[in-house]
């Protein structure tokens, strides 16, 4: 076997611009998050530093890591290092699957815009998903203490509870395109065969599922500032706090990512081809309707947020397994039936 | 066998899973153990995907990963159980004879894959494709639902029994006038 190294150098400038615009994206989520529900609550929201605030992100990290790091006594000092550090990992592997345009040509080379093409791309997810629940789970045991601990059993039953509707609303689409490449079920998805059309139903079940793996309100119950006083994260400080507020943040976007690739056409335009354009501009207006698809859902993120109260912990259990659950089976079974009679029709 | 990436990802691979399996066994905290359990299934499934399993691979992740050892991790959290000292037992004539069977057992098996495969020689041309088309969903999804239909359905029984069981369990006080209350 020979080494290409061509093609590893590609692929890591591949990673390398995927993580730099992920991680400024986590950043300037939190700005928006902020100065978004500062308008819903009519506020003003953060201001002060440089034009219109958009500074504060800079500002917010370097204020975080100059805190002290505090560890609790009776703590385990390696699996309570250990657990921010799986969060953040899961979170940012998520996005090596998720394609952001069609091939483009550089330099005389077909560069695919897509760090990993791999066969089983939806499983990917699923499985980096589930992945999740250990960096909760590891830092509420580990930090001894009885808010931590109850934040993370939460969380990891809610997460637990809402893989499975999210992975049987998936099946619809695997279903529908007979493949897990995320690259050909984007391709399936021109002109209006978006899959939010095609499985409505799907659509929604997976959007509360990925509601709920992200922990964000109406969702939220494992950092219920009321009851738990940070659940979780309670007993971290410093940069390791900032380690779980990025990957909550980081899952947002990637989440928005997967709803735009797998429900929202991905970078397909309708009807783009028709237009004649040259295919360098072509590529680069699909990077751009990839990113403004994502930017929109990202923002839906946020709007349902400051905008429904949180969810009592029966009513989550509850919704989870006896609406969603029943709801995707539904979907499932509708569409391998619809499928079939397609096939032989 | 040339030195090539493939190689040197295996050893790798393959050395960090066997350091983790026997921390697994060491190591006296649970929570400690398990976490290297963890590492060890991470292990296996990468080296899953060097012989071009990705479909396997994928699946040690989700089940073994991210389902079967999120439960093991959390009965261990809830009981709480600390280092256990107790779990150190001193010599007994029932270690001696694990000790002298478990020699046993790997001599057997390495004697019958010395004689076994060693006048076999295989000849590598298509096997690599080959491996290509059996690594992917569709191919086990095809043989699964055609010549293996009735072992898949036979287990699917047996998971359906084993999970009514265990709701039955979970029942602990079968009350027919009001099932609401306990």
């Amino acid at each position: 076997m020979t080494v290409n190294w061509i093609e590893i150098l590609i692929t890591v400038i591949k990673i390398l611009l995927v993580q730099i615009i992920l991680l400024t994206g986590v950043a300037y989520t939190v700005y928006t998050e902020r100065r978004v529900s500062a308008f819903i609550q009519n506020r003003i929201g953060p201001n002060r530093v440089g034009p219109a605030g958009l500074l504060q992100p800079i500002v917010d990290v370097v204020k975080l890591l100059m805190k002290e790091d505090i560890v609790p006594n009776q703590a385990n000092r390696f699996i309570h290092s250990l657990a921010p550090a799986i969060s953040v990992g899961v979170a940012l592997c998520t996005v090596a699957v998720i394609p952001f345009g069609d091939k483009i040509i550089l330099f005389g080379r077909e560069i695919k815009l897509q760090i990993a093409s791999v066969n089983i791309g939806v499983l990917y997810i699923l499985a980096l998903v589930s992945l999740g629940v250990y960096g909760i789970t590891l830092s509420g045991w580990s930090s001894n203490s009885k808010y931590s601990l109850l934040g993370g059993l939460r969380a990891s039953a809610q997460m637990i509870s809402y893989e499975l509707s999210m992975g049987l609303s998936l099946l619809g689409i695997v279903l529908i395109n007979g493949t897990f490449e995320l690259d050909t079920i984007v391709l399936n998805q021109y002109g209006w065969k978006w899959n939010i059309i095609l499985q409505p139903i799907g659509f929604i079940t997976f959007l509360v599922a990925a509601f709920a793996e992200t922990n964000r309100t109406p969702f939220d119950l494992p950092e219920a500032e009321q009851e738990l006083v940070g659940g979780y994260h309670t007993e971290y400080s410093s940069m390791k706090f900032a380690l779980f507020f990025l990957a909550e943040y980081a899952n947002v976007i990637v989440s928005a990512c997967i709803i735009t690739t797998l429900y929202l056409g991905g970078w397909q335009f309708p009807y783009l081809q028709t237009f004649g354009i040259s295919p360098m501009i072509m590529s680069i207006l699909q990077i751009l309707t990839f990113l403004i698809k994502a930017i929109f859902v990202v923002l839906f993120f946020i709007w349902i947020r400051w905008t429904i109260p949180r969810f009592r912990y029966d009513q989550l259990m509850s919704l989870g397994w006896k609406i969603m659950l029943p709801a995707s089976l539904l979907n499932l079974v509708v569409t391998s039936i619809i499928v079939l009679l397609l096939k032989y029709n | 066998m040339d030195l090539s990436l493939i190689s040197i990802l295996f050893v790798i691979l393959a050395v960090i899973s066997i350091f983790s399996a026997l921390m697994l066994i060491t190591r006296k905290n649970p929570v400690t153990s398990a976490l290297y359990l963890i590492l060890n299934f991470f292990t296996v499934s990468g080296i899953y995907l060097l012989l071009k399993a990705q479909f396997i691979a994928i699946i040690q992740v989700m089940v073994y990963m991210g389902a079967i050892m999120v439960l093991f991790l959390f009965v261990i959290m809830l009981l709480n159980l600390r280092d256990e000292k107790n779990l150190t037992e001193s010599f007994s004539f029932k270690k001696l004879t694990s000790v002298l069977l478990s020699i046993t057992f790997f001599v057997l098996i390495g004697t019958t894959f010395y004689f076994g495969f060693s006048n076999i020689n295989p000849s590598r041309q298509g096997v690599e494709e080959k491996t290509v088309e059996i690594g992917k969903a569709t191919f086990l999804g095809e043989k699964l639902f055609t010549e293996f239909a009735m072992p898949v359905l036979i287990a699917g029984i047996l998971l359906l029994v084993a999970i009514i069981g265990a709701v039955v369990l979970a029942k602990k006080k079968f009350d027919p006038v009001s099932p609401d209350k306990e």
